[in-house]
């Protein structure tokens, strides 16, 4: 300690005016709930009233859709339908056709959006690595980021007749359902898949690359801290923390591939069967074959098979397959993430 | 709950309105602030028992200095790290003691526009000469913000023991290594029996404890602290303390802290840091209780900062 002198030590009080008198809080009766006590102005009440009209309706339509489409369609939603081959059938004014089930397009679209998020998720993933942790140079970044955009803004239609025009060349002929001649369709369920991918791809490297810059800057820094070079610490620390990213990004775009019709019509063929190209598993694939959307669009009054209870009973399918492939992504990565 | 019980604004407004514009006569008053801060600080009881075993010096810093973009953050700074003590850096926010931190480890060098002179070394190499993985395993760290890393806790330790490549050792391997970082870091008997949990589950004392045990598990010979208190509640701050006092004669520790009482608690060096400079460095009795410098004696006395 010092030795200063004592008189300096008075206490700081007496040398600060007098302060003004506090009002006292009335602590002795319970503070009232603040959400009630605030004065609602009308235009709040109304918007709040508004908020919860949406959320509601909101609600309202979704289970709409699912018990219309059930209600419309439910003598063709058999267990027995779902495994028979579909058939064209009109149906007349004696009755709705019955014929036929929609086992391919079930196939169909189970092949497609297999094939499609699996191109899109490294390419996805890896494009998502880098603009969040290289991203240099900075012009090359945005150029990439505005490249993302445009491909998400792209309409399907415009993505299909793209990929017709590409794939119908005599090059990728190894790839699609080619005639006798050795013209090329440019239509097979892997040139359809490939088209497919790019619309999951901006929806998987938005939503990774959100989660990745989400993670805090010190994490990383604990990994360099500990001796790991960059590679390490995406690897082991930035993938992991990142999985529920990874997985919404996935499943919204394994939904928007198996949601898609344009897609489908201009690339998988307008055949209800699957129509393979020789046999075996690569022979499906280049084969052409229908999806549940293709199928509905068939079926429906637009279609060349028109019988809308079909199309009710497949969307219903479709709707359901949708749902649950949510539910399953979802669950999934809860889980790993919770391990 | 506490926001509830604050009286409404409309009052508060009120209070305002009246407060005394006549401020203390500015001299006299901080004086006498001072010292009774001072004295405040001295009395409170100090966790440091007196200094046993033998001091090694590890690291030293030569006229080293740090730019930020040109921008000097840290002004040629001579200072050393020593085995069996406990260095503290203090000092007002931006006066670049976690930037010094930061250099140690090479850390710095993270931040794009950062460029450095001077030296740095550890145990009489130059940093710049040592692989930089060799430094950080060598140079541990702990941050502000608990951050173990999204996994189990036990891959959280092993996560600084696994090498990369390809013969990567298995879970038996390397299980003693982790429960004894887990011990000296003092968790072990809260967590041991549920290593496979994630490790974020856990409080955030026991986070900060598991990132120290981290970077034990290398063995360090320096371990760096950045503020390894700021987010935590006084009793996690106890055990981290006492933590720290106990780790003293095993590794170098350098701690970075805006608490002044903690400082005088663990340090047994203090160096305090002014705008970038190396303002008073010395035993933490005589900065605390007789600063050279009158900066650091209005810092420590609470005039500023």
């Amino acid at each position: 300690m010092s030795s200063a002198p004592v008189s300096g030590r008075l206490p700081l009080r007496k040398r600060l005016p007098q302060m003004p008198e506090m009002p006292k809080l009335r602590r002795d009766r319970p503070l009232p709930d603040p959400d009630e006590q605030v004065a609602w102005s009308p235009i709040d009440r109304l918007g709040v009233a508004a908020c919860w009209a949406a959320g509601l309706l909101l609600c309202a339509i979704a289970f709409s859709i699912v018990i219309y489409l059930l209600v419309r369609g439910i003598q063709f939603v058999t267990v027995d339908a779902i495994g028979q081959h579909p058939v064209v059938g009109q149906s007349t004014d004696a009755g709705p056709s019955t014929a036929g089930g929609y086992l391919d397009p079930i196939l169909g679209t189970l092949i497609l959006t297999t094939i499609g998020t699996l191109i899109a998720l490294p390419i996805g993933v890896g494009t998502a690595i880098w603009l969040s942790e290289y991203g240099r140079p900075s012009w090359l970044a945005r150029a990439v980021e505005s490249c993302v955009e445009i491909i998400a803004g792209t309409p399907t239609i415009v993505i299909a007749i793209f990929g017709l025009l590409v794939f119908t060349q005599n090059l990728f002929g190894f790839l699609s359902f080619t005639a006798e001649g050795g013209a090329v369709f440019g239509r097979s369920f892997i040139i359809a898949g490939i088209m497919m991918s790019l619309i999951a791809l901006p929806l998987i490297i938005t939503s990774t690359r959100e989660a990745m810059q989400s993670i805090p800057a010190h994490v990383r820094e604990a990994s360099y801290a500990l001796g790991k070079d960059k590679i390490s610490t995406i690897r082991r620390v930035l993938l992991p923390a990142s999985r529920k990213g990874i997985a919404t990004g996935t499943t919204l775009g394994m939904g928007r591939i198996a949601g898609d019709t344009a897609i489908v019509v201009l690339l998988l063929g307008a055949s209800l069967t699957l129509q393979g190209q020789g046999g075996g598993v690569l022979g499906t694939l280049k084969g052409t074959g229908s999806t549940l959307t293709s199928y509905v669009f068939a079926n429906s009054p637009a279609g060349e098979a028109n019988s809308p209870e079909k199309a009710y009973a497949a969307a219903f399918v479709l709707l359901i397959i949708v749902i649950f492939m949510n539910f399953a992504v979802d669950m999934l990565s809860r889980r790993r993430s919770d391990k | 709950m506490t926001e509830l019980k604050s009286p409404p604004p409309v009052r508060r407004i009120v209070v305002k309105e009246s407060t005394p514009v006549a401020p203390p006569k500015r001299r006299a008053g901080r004086a006498a602030a001072a010292k009774s801060t001072a004295s405040d600080l001295l009395s409170a009881p100090r966790k440091r028992p007196a200094k046993k075993g033998k001091v090694t010096d590890r690291m030293q810093t030569m006229d080293f200095s740090v730019a930020y973009a040109g921008k000097p953050a840290v002004k040629e700074v001579n200072l050393k790290v020593s085995q069996g003590e406990v260095l503290a850096l203090i000092g007002p926010s931006g006066c670049g003691k976690t930037t010094l931190l930061r250099s140690l480890n090479r850390l710095v060098e993270q931040t794009p526009t950062a460029t450095t002179t001077g030296m740095v070394t550890l145990d009489g190499r130059e940093t710049h000469e040592l692989d930089v993985t060799d430094l950080r395993r060598k140079v541990g760290m702990v941050f502000q913000q608990p951050n173990p890393f999204p996994m189990s806790i036990f891959d959280n330790v092993a996560y600084g023991i696994r090498e990369r490549g390809s013969r990567r050792p298995g879970k038996r391997a390397l299980e003693p290594k982790v429960i004894e970082a887990l011990e000296r870091c003092g968790l072990y008997d809260e967590v041991k029996d549920n290593l496979s949990h994630p490790a974020l589950r856990l409080s955030g004392g026991q986070q900060q404890r598991l990132c120290i045990g981290r970077s034990l598990a290398v063995n360090p010979e320096v371990l760096l602290l950045d503020e390894p208190c700021s987010a935590l509640d006084p009793r996690s701050t106890t055990i981290i303390e006492e933590l720290i006092m106990k780790l003293r004669d095993e590794v170098a520790i350098v701690i970075v802290t805006h608490n002044l009482q903690q400082a005088y608690r663990v340090a047994d060096r203090v160096a305090f840091m002014y705008l970038g400079d190396l303002v008073e460095y010395g035993p933490a009795d005589q900065l605390f209780g007789s600063p050279r410098n009158k900066r650091t004696r209005d810092y420590v006395s609470g005039a500023f900062g």
